[in-house]
């Protein structure tokens, strides 16, 4: 009866969707959790900080501007006119803004490794985990000011809106953007793989995370990689940024979504991209369902937690996660 | 002549074995002790009660606990607000279904209330370790927020889904409600803090914080050596969460007198007490304290210096702190990874060898 009722392939559907949204974050997750060790929490404030800072290159902002304003009286406001006027931004300036802030990602993960990183090395992970903390809030609040804290609008001209042609053939109502989302994720994806698998640094990437002692040995540059990784995971958080700042506006709460991919994470196992993909699959999927079908009985709003104890249920059979390396102890 | 050990001779090993071995140090302690005891209350105003001293207390508690689980016995929980939450609903159900319950008694059983709800949510610990097991916790705060906010029972059905402090005395003092006197609540939660600290020193000295220090270090190699890794871990979170849930007991009852759950005890809470015993120190009874203060202090602080002297706008000043803050994180986590406790250490040695370097 399930499997005939429309109502539950919508569900299933918008689920799967849903949860290739959680899983573009978790992959920036995994990437720097696999080269370093670092549980980054401020993942999710780094696809915020992405997000507000291609806003602010395509509206022309000037940064610190209210800042700047209430401190010498001045009225800066920006740069230059967004092009195109109303009607969205031509396509070559909707690229130059993400190349743009995709160097401003990569600045930002030198900066990082600099400054935050390098100090740290061989400190113990919880150590790293509250660095990563410190982080969020200082991209939290740099963001802002940097930006202002009002909800901004995000369109690079993606398609939106309800898919008329699979209204047509299946009458189901599933967004044009969600597509697109699953379609980035996918070429993302592929093109991580090929990276990390056929190119020399991916090797060094894969060799770091292998071994740091033994990647140091031949003569890989720790800091290096660690840099290449965290802007990756940068321009990961970009994509993930846009996405979700295209469907629900950039703005704080975008940060929090870090949290949706958390137990994907735990589901998927920290250390694997597949697991972050498939992981994000049986999240979005399971919490819809659930909502759906349960919610109404027990006071609906149970997607904030149902994702974490699913993840807690899967682990209390396989501690690593799905796909995670299996976790072997030694004394 | 601080921290001189120059004729303070021991004669029994009790002696030898007390928290403040040295003279001058017990000296300093109790003259502490007598300062906020006895001087603190006599000049204590709303302000000073409501924004720094009540505040610090509750989370000082919080730390405690919270230390006890990460800091002792290594067992990483982000579900710190979640159970500050147990605590606070069960003050207010017990507070409106046993009326004539005295304070003290309530605030206990409410914390032991939590530290049973802190055993289920332990469970997963024996399983799950590490990182995993601090994405796991975050279940408990997730769910249990949630809970509180869905069931009308443990809100008395009120329309508005807020729980609010009834009035109530104890020895003749007004604690809660909108009547209480700064110096009485002031009392009741530095007589708790006081006492458990105390408790929490000698618990983590003891037979079973050995236990969780040995888990902590290395839990197979304990469990080798007939550490019980279920009763060790359990217990780590059922302390713990005793303590957390006196902390939102008392955060709720006598400190905001109202509360809404995924307002006042959502997840920032719980990254609020981790900060606290990262800040303060892990693994030590001081820096819970130290850490509480530096995290209750600081907000405080710069709210004055950024809105009042140099008159930024709130949006600007809240958006500077929460960089500062930020910004402290990491200065301190680079400086002294092992937390100020660690510096206050460093301090007390070179006092002790002073004025010559080695």
């Amino acid at each position: 009866m399930f499997l005939t009722d429309p109502f539950f392939w919508e569900v299933v559907i918008s689920g799967l969707l849903a949860g290739v949204m959680y899983s573009l974050v978790a992959l920036g997750f995994v990437l720097i959790f696999k080269a370093s060790g670092i549980f980054n929490f401020a993942q999710g404030v780094l696809a915020l900080f992405a997000a507000l800072t291609l806003v602010g290159f395509m509206d022309g902002q000037v940064p610190f501007a209210h800042v700047i304003n209430e401190a010498l009286g001045t009225n800066y406001h920006h740069w230059y006119e967004t092009p195109g006027g109303g009607d969205g931004a031509p396509i070559w300036f909707v690229a130059l803004s993400i190349a743009a802030t995709t160097a401003v990602m990569i600045l930002l993960a030198w900066l990082v490794v600099k400054v935050v990183l390098k100090p740290l090395v061989n400190q113990e992970g919880i150590i790293l985990f509250m660095a990563t903390i410190g982080l969020a809030f200082v991209l939290e609040g740099v963001g802002d000011l940097m930006w202002g804290a009002n909800i901004k609008v995000l369109d690079i001209g993606l398609p939106s809106g309800p898919s008329d042609w699979i209204i047509d053939q299946t009458g189901m109502f599933v967004n044009k953007l969600e597509i697109s989302a699953a379609v980035v994720a996918v070429i993302l994806v592929v093109s991580l793989t090929l990276f990390s698998q056929y190119t020399k640094m991916g090797r060094a990437l894969r060799a770091v995370a292998d071994d740091h002692q033994a990647a140091l040995s031949v003569g890989i540059s720790l800091e290096t990689i660690w840099w290449i990784v965290w802007s990756v995971a940068g321009i990961v958080a970009l994509v993930a940024g846009i996405m979700w700042g295209a469907s629900s506006g950039v703005q704080f709460s975008l940060s929090l979504i870090a949290l949706k991919a958390l137990p994907v994470l735990m589901l998927g196992g920290f250390t694997s991209i597949p697991g972050a993909i498939i992981g994000g699959l049986i999240i979005g999927v399971g919490e819809k369902l659930f909502e759906f079908y349960i919610g109404p009985m027990i006071g609906g709003a149970t997607e904030n937690w149902f994702a974490y104890v699913l993840a807690l249920g899967f682990l209390l059979f396989r501690p690593q996660g799905l796909f995670g390396e299996r976790i072997i102890e030694r004394i | 002549m601080l921290y001189r050990e120059a004729g303070d001779f021991k004669t029994t090993y009790r002696s030898d074995q007390q928290t403040f071995p040295i003279k001058s140090e017990r000296f300093l302690f109790w003259a502490v002790i007598a300062l906020v005891a006895l001087a603190v209350p006599f000049f204590i105003n709303d302000y000073l009660e409501k924004a720094v001293l009540i505040p610090f207390l509750v989370y000082a508690m919080a730390a405690l606990g919270l230390n006890i689980l990460i800091g002792y016995c290594g067992q990483v929980s982000l579900g710190t607000g979640g159970f500050m939450a147990v605590g606070a609903y069960a003050t207010y159900k017990l507070m409106t279904g046993f009326e004539w319950m005295p304070m003290p008694v309530i605030i206990i059983l409410a914390g032991f209330i939590t530290a049973s709800v802190g055993i289920v949510f332990g469970l997963p610990s024996l399983r799950i370790k590490g990182f995993y097991l601090a994405v796991a916790t975050l279940a408990s705060q997730f769910f249990l927020v949630w809970l509180f906010n869905k069931v009308p029972w443990f809100y008395n059905h009120s329309a508005t889904g807020q729980i609010t402090a009834p009035p109530r005395e104890f020895l003749g003092f007004t604690l809660t409600g909108a009547n209480a006197e700064p110096y009485a609540t002031y009392l009741f939660c530095l007589g708790f803090v006081f006492v458990f600290a105390w408790v929490a020193r000698n618990l983590t000295r003891g037979r079973i914080g050995r236990q969780w220090m040995a888990i902590r270090d290395m839990d197979i190699a304990a469990e080798i050596i007939g550490v019980n890794p279920l009763m060790s871990k359990l217990s780590a979170f059922a302390v713990s969460s005793f303590y957390i849930g006196i902390a939102g007991a008392l955060y709720f009852s006598v400190w905001t007198g109202a509360a809404e759950v995924t307002e006042a005890f959502g997840i920032d809470k719980s990254f609020d007490v981790l900060f606290m015993i990262i800040i303060g120190g892990l693994g030590s009874i001081l820096g819970s304290l130290i850490g509480a203060a530096f995290i209750v202090l600081l907000p405080v602080l710069m709210t004055n210096i950024f809105a009042r002297w140099l008159g930024m706008s709130t949006e600007i000043a809240e958006h500077m702190q929460i960089t500062i803050v930020g910004v402290l994180i990491i200065f301190f986590l680079i400086k002294e990874p092992h937390g100020i406790a660690a510096l206050w250490r460093t301090i007390k040695e070179k006092l002790r060898l002073w004025p010559f370097p080695h």
